[in-house]
C-alpha cells in the first residue's frame, strides 16, 4: 500500500516523468534491446531519453498538439514504444492498433479515434493506410522501415530518422529547448488520458478504452510489488502492442520498475531470441506453453532410448514432486535428492532449451491452461502461474500468489482489487486500475461501469472457499439445454482443448436437446502421429478426415464425456455429436479475434448448415467454405464432413457425492 | 479524397526504352549438334528494368539466360555487356562482372545452412587469399565481419532471419527459392537472371517472391532478366517482355503490346507450324 500512497502522492505520475527519472536513476542501465542484423543492439535509459525526447520535438515541429491522437501500428519495435512516450511528452494520446488487423477493421478504429498521425512500422502499413480514403483527420503518417518507401509522395509521409533529425537540430539550436520539452510535460498529472486501446472485439465494434497515467502507473507498481519485480528483469516484447497485457508489462511495468525490454528480431525467430534473452519475467497466453509442451512432447518421441527413457523418469519424478518443492512443502529425502539429480541431467538443460533458465516469474492468460500443461511446467521448478485480467481494468483483477497455486482458479484479487459477484453469476470488481471511460461511447460506458465505479467483466464466475477467484465461461454465453440442464460451452470446450490433438472446439447446446461440437485438429501434434503411424495426407483438410484421426479424438471425447458425468452441474451437458471441421478456424476468415479467441456467434451463422446437420442425425454432410486470403482474395474451399455419435455416461456425480 | 500518397502523385517512370543500354544481344545463333536452340536472335536489356522472357516450353529460354551469364557460347552473333563485346568466357567471369543469377531447379548446398549459402555468394568478392584465410586473425578477420554484415542486411531484406541457421535441406522448397535469391544478391549483382524464381510455388509464395523482385529492383537499382510461366506475374512484374518460341523471337515490348500480338496468341495457344 506504500506505493499505492506514492503513486497518488506528488511522484512521478507520468511516463514522460518517469523517463527522466529513469536516465536519472539507472542512467547507464540497458533500457532496451532490439535483435538487428543478427545482433542485439541495446539501448540505455538515457539513451532511450534522447531518442525519445528528439522525436517528440520533431513531432511537435510536424503540428503535433495537446489531445491529439497518434495511431501506433506495427510489430514490437523499439521505436515504436518510444513514440507513445514521445506523444504523451506533448500531451497527445497514443492508439495502438492491431498491425494484421485487416484494412476495414482497422480503418474503422482510427476514424474512431480521430487519429492525426499515425507511426508504422513498415511499407505494408503505409500502403494499409493509403488504400483508406475515409479518413479526414489523419495528416502525417510517419515509418520506421523505409524498405520500398523511397519513391513517394513525402509531403505528408515522413522516416521516423527524419522526424528525429529535425528534433535534434532545434534541440541544438536552442540552448533552452531541452528544459522546454521537459517543462511542457510538468503541469500534466496522473489524471491525465495516458492511452486508447481499442479491445478486439469478440462481439460489434471495437471499443476505445481510454486508460489514464494513474490507471497503469498504479496497477504497473502494485503488479511489480506483488512479484517483487526490480530494474535487473528481462522481458521479452512480442505480444501485439495493442493488447493491454503488452502495454504494462513491456511499457508500464517497465518504466516503473526500469526493467529491460527485449524486441525479438522478427515474429518467425521469437523462440530462437527467447533462448538468447532467457527472460526472468514472461508472460504468454496458454496456447505458447501448449505449442512448447507438444513440441518437447514430439521431439523426445524422437529421441534416442536412453535420453528417451532419461525423460520419462525424471519427469516422473517432477510429476510427483516438483510442485511440491517450488511450493515449499515437504517430500520424501529420495524425491530431493532425485530431483537435485534431474535438474543437472534434464530439467536444467530443457529449461535452456526453451529459454527459461532465469525465469523468476510467469504468468498465463487470456484462457483457461490445460492442467497437465500447467503442472509440466511448474514439475520443472518454473514458477508459472495464472492472472485474470482486463482491458478495462489495466489487466490485474486477480493474480496467483507464490505457493497458492491451483490449476482450476485464477487466483486472488491483485493489490487494491475489490471483486464481488452479481446474482447472475457474473465477476465485478472496481480498482485503482479501472478504466476512465469508453472514447464517444457513453452508452457502453454506462452498462459496464457502475456510478460507484464497479466493473462488470461479462465473465460469470464462483469465489471458492479460500478465497480464490474460479471463471467458468462469458456470462452471455452461460446457457442452458431444453431439459434445464446448465450449458458452459468455454467449459467444454476447455475440457476438449487440454487434448495436444485438439487445437480449437466449439461447442453448440443453447435451447436446443443436446450438446454437438465442431473441433480443430492440432496439425502439429496429429502430423507428428500420422508420420510415426505411416499416415499419408497432403493438407489440413485430408488429414482431418481420416477415419484413425476420427477414431482417436473420438477417443478424446468420450473421455471428456466421462470427466463431465462426474460433476454434477455439468453432467447433463456431455457431448452427443461432433465433427471435425475441414478447416482451421482462422482471424483472417473472421472466425477467430485477433487474439485467437473463436467468434462463436460469427461461427454458428457460417457454418449454419453443418449444426443443422448436426442436430438432423445425419452422418455426414457435403459443405462449401469461402476463404479470404491474406491478400484479400477469396477462395472456397470444399468438403464432405463425417459427423459422429456417442453414448453419454450416466451422472455419477451425485452418487458419487451419497458415498462420500 | 484523403490518402497521403496518392497513386497519381508518384513519380513517372521513364520508360524503359529510353534508358540507358546494359546488355546487347545481336543475332544469336546456338545450335547442339543437329538442334538449333536459338536462332538469330536480338533484343537489349536497359539498365533498372524488369526485363521477362516467356515462350512455350523448349522455346529457348533457358538457353538464352545460359547464354547471357557465359555458360553457353552461341555459334554466331555477339553479346554487348556494358558497351563492350564480349569474348568467349567462363561462368565466373561473368560472375565477375555482375551477372548473377538462380535456376529453374534450387541449386543450393543442401547441407549447409543458410546463412552459409549466402555467404558463399560472396565468395568472389573475398580478397584475402587462402594463407590470410589460414591466419585468420587481423585482415581476414575484418572482411569476413564485413561481408556477414552484407549478408544480415540481405537476410533481413529477404525476411529469413528465422532460418538464419538451418541446413537449407530442411526447408519447404518456396523458402529454398528465396535463399537462393539471397546467395545471387550477395554477389551485388548489376544483372539478375531469375530462372522460373515462381515454378512451383502457391500463391502466397509468388506474392512475396514478386514483392522481393520488385524491392530488389527498386532498393538496389539491380535489373532484372526473369523467366517465368505464370503470365499474371509476367504481365504486373515487367517493363518489357521478349517472347521466343521455337528458338526464335517472335515478339518484344510493354506488356500490353505483347498480350496484343497476333503472332504471341497464336505460340500460346498453338497453330501448326
Amino acid at each position: 500500500m506504500a506505493r499505492l500512497a506514492e503513486a497518488a502522492s506528488g511522484g512521478e505520475d507520468t511516463f514522460p516523468k518517469i523517463l527522466l527519472r529513469n536516465a536519472r536513476v539507472f542512467g547507464d542501465r540497458t533500457a532496451v534491446r532490439e535483435k538487428d542484423l543478427g545482433i542485439w543492439q541495446s539501448w540505455t535509459w538515457s539513451g532511450v531519453l534522447d531518442e525519445i525526447r528528439a522525436f517528440s520535438v520533431g513531432l511537435k515541429d510536424l503540428g503535433l498538439a495537446p489531445g491529439d491522437k497518434v495511431a501506433i501500428i506495427g510489430a514490437n519495435r523499439p521505436r515504436l514504444y518510444w513514440s507513445m512516450v514521445a506523444a504523451q511528452a506533448l500531451g497527445a494520446i497514443p492508439v495502438p492498433v492491431y498491425a494484421d488487423s485487416v484494412a476495414e477493421e482497422m480503418a474503422f478504429v482510427l476514424g474512431h479515434a480521430e487519429v492525426r498521425f499515425a507511426v508504422v512500422e513498415d511499407q505494408e502499413q503505409v500502403d494499409k493506410l493509403l488504400s483508406m480514403d475515409n479518413l479526414p483527420t489523419l495528416e502525417h503518417v510517419i515509418y520506421d522501415e523505409p524498405r520500398g518507401l523511397r519513391d513517394y509522395d513525402h509531403t505528408r509521409l515522413h522516416a521516423y530518422t527524419d522526424v528525429q533529425d529535425r528534433g535534434r537540430k532545434l534541440l541544438s539550436a536552442d540552448a533552452g529547448a531541452t528544459a522546454a520539452w521537459e517543462q511542457g510535460f510538468q503541469d500534466m498529472n496522473g489524471r491525465d488520458l495516458a492511452v486508447m486501446l481499442y479491445t478486439s472485439g469478440t462481439t460489434g465494434r471495437p471499443k476505445g478504452v481510454m486508460l489514464s497515467f494513474d490507471n497503469l502507473i498504479v496497477s504497473a507498481r502494485n503488479g511489480n510489488a506483488f512479484d517483487s519485480l526490480n530494474e535487473t528483469e528481462e522481458v521479452l516484447a512480442y505480444l501485439p502492442m495493442a493488447w493491454i497485457g503488452d502495454h504494462v508489462f513491456s511499457l508500464a511495468q517497465a518504466f516503473t520498475a526500469g526493467y529491460c525490454v527485449n524486441c525479438p528480431e522478427s515474429l518467425d525467430t521469437i523462440d530462437v531470441d527467447r533462448l538468447e534473452i532467457a527472460p526472468t519475467y514472461f508472460f504468454a497466453p496458454p496456447r505458447v506453453f501448449e505449442n512448447l509442451l507438444t513440441r518437447i512432447m514430439v521431439r523426445m518421441e524422437d529421441a534416442g532410448r536412453i535420453k528417451r527413457s532419461m525423460f520419462h523418469f525424471f519427469m516422473g519424478v517432477a510429476r510427483r514432486s516438483g510442485e511440491k518443492i517450488l511450493n515449499g512443502e515437504a517430500v520424501p529425502f529420495t524425491d530431493r535428492v532425485l530431483y537435485r539429480l534431474g535438474e543437472y541431467l534434464v530439467y536444467g538443460p530443457l529449461k535452456n532449451r526453451i529459454g527459461f533458465t532465469r525465469l523468476k516469474v510467469g504468468y498465463t492468460a487470456g484462457e483457461a491452461i490445460g492442467p497437465e500443461i500447467f503442472q509440466f511446467f511448474r514439475a520443472l521448478g518454473l514458477n508459472l502461474k495464472q492472472l485474470y485480467g482486463q482491458t478495462e481494468a489495466s489487466v490485474y483483477i486477480t493474480l496467483q500468489p507464490d505457493g497458492e497455486i491451483f490449476g482450476d482458479t485464477v487466483g486472488k484479487p491483485a493489490p487494491g482489487v475489490e471483486l464481488k459477484i452479481a446474482d447472475n453469476g457474473e465477476v465485478l470488481y472496481r480498482s485503482p486500475g479501472v478504466f476512465v471511460g469508453y472514447y464517444k461511447n457513453d452508452e457502453a460506458t454506462k452498462s459496464t461501469k457502475t456510478p460507484e465505479g464497479w466493473v462488470h467483466t461479462g465473465d460469470a464466475g464462483i469465489i471458492a472457499e479460500n478465497g480464490h477467484l474460479k471463471i467458468i465461461d462469458r456470462a452471455k454465453d452461460v446457457g442452458k439445454l431444453t431439459d434445464g440442464s446448465l450449458f458452459a460451452p468455454k467449459y467444454i470446450e476447455n475440457k476438449l482443448k487440454f487434448f495436444p490433438n485438439i487445437k480449437e472446439a466449439v461447442a453448440f447446446g443453447h435451447e436446443r436437446d443436446k450438446v454437438c461440437v465442431f473441433l480443430n485438429i492440432d496439425l502439429t501434434a496429429v502430423g507428428s502421429w500420422a508420420e510415426r503411424n505411416n499416415v499419408n495426407y497432403a493438407s489440413y483438410q485430408e488429414l482431418a478426415a481420416h477415419p484413425d484421426v476420427y477414431g482417436m479424438i473420438q477417443a478424446h471425447v468420450d473421455q471428456v464425456n466421462k470427466d463431465l458425468s462426474q460433476e454434477p452441474m455439468m453432467a447433463g451437458a456431455q457431448i452427443h455429436r461432433f465433427l471435425i471441421l475441414h478447416k482451421e478456424l482462422d482471424a483472417d476468415d473472421g472466425e477467430l479475434t485477433r487474439t485467437q479467441k473463436v467468434r462463436r456467434s460469427f461461427i454458428a451463422e457460417r457454418y449454419e448448415p453443418l449444426i443443422e446437420a448436426l442436430y438432423d442425425g445425419s452422418t455426414s454432410k457435403h459443405v462449401r467454405t469461402e476463404v479470404v486470403y491474406e491478400d484479400g482474395r477469396k477462395g472456397a474451399i470444399e468438403a464432405t464432413v463425417e459427423i459422429r455419435e456417442l453414448t453419454p455416461y450416466p451422472a455419477s456425480g451425485a452418487t458419487r457425492e451419497a458415498a462420500e | 479524397m484523403n490518402a497521403i500518397v496518392t497513386k497519381e502523385s508518384l513519380p513517372e517512370p521513364r520508360p524503359a526504352s529510353e534508358r540507358e543500354l546494359l546488355l546487347r544481344v545481336d543475332n544469336v545463333s546456338l545450335s547442339f549438334g543437329g538442334v538449333k536452340a536459338i536462332t538469330d536472335i536480338s533484343f537489349d536489356i536497359r539498365k533498372g528494368e524488369v526485363r521477362a522472357i516467356i515462350g512455350p516450353n523448349g522455346a529457348g529460354k533457358t538457353s538464352m539466360l545460359n547464354v547471357i551469364n557465359g555458360f553457353y557460347h552461341p555459334q554466331e552473333g555477339t553479346i554487348t555487356w556494358r558497351g563492350e563485346v564480349r569474348r568467349k568466357m567462363r561462368p565466373y567471369e561473368a560472375a565477375s562482372q555482375g551477372i548473377a543469377r538462380t535456376f529453374q531447379n534450387v541449386a543450393l548446398f543442401k547441407g549447409m545452412t543458410t546463412l552459409d549459402n549466402i555467404m558463399s555468394g560472396r565468395s568472389l568478392k573475398m580478397s584475402r587469399n587462402f594463407f590470410w584465410q589460414l591466419l585468420w586473425r587481423g585482415p581476414a578477420e575484418r572482411e569476413e565481419i564485413e561481408h556477414r554484415r552484407k549478408v544480415e542486411e540481405i537476410i533481413d531484406f529477404l525476411e529469413i532471419q528465422a532460418i538464419r541457421k538451418t541446413p537449407v535441406g530442411r526447408l519447404p522448397y518456396g523458402l529454398q527459392k528465396r535463399v537462393e535469391l539471397g546467395r545471387a544478391l550477395a554477389m551485388e549483382p548489376e544483372l539478375l537472371l531469375l530462372d522460373e524464381p515462381m515454378a512451383g510455388m502457391n500463391l502466397e509464395e509468388k506474392e512475396d517472391m514478386s514483392r522481393f523482385i520488385l524491392d530488389v529492383n527498386s532498393e538496389f537499382g539491380t535489373t532484372i532478366a526473369l523467366i517465368e510461366h505464370d503470365m499474371g506475374v509476367v504481365m504486373d512484374l515487367s517493363d518489357r517482355v521478349v517472347v521466343l518460341d521455337y528458338g526464335k523471337k517472335i515478339a518484344d515490348g510493354t506488356p500490353e503490346e505483347v498480350q496484343a500480338n497476333q503472332a504471341v496468341i497464336d505460340a500460346y495457344l498453338g497453330v501448326s507450324h
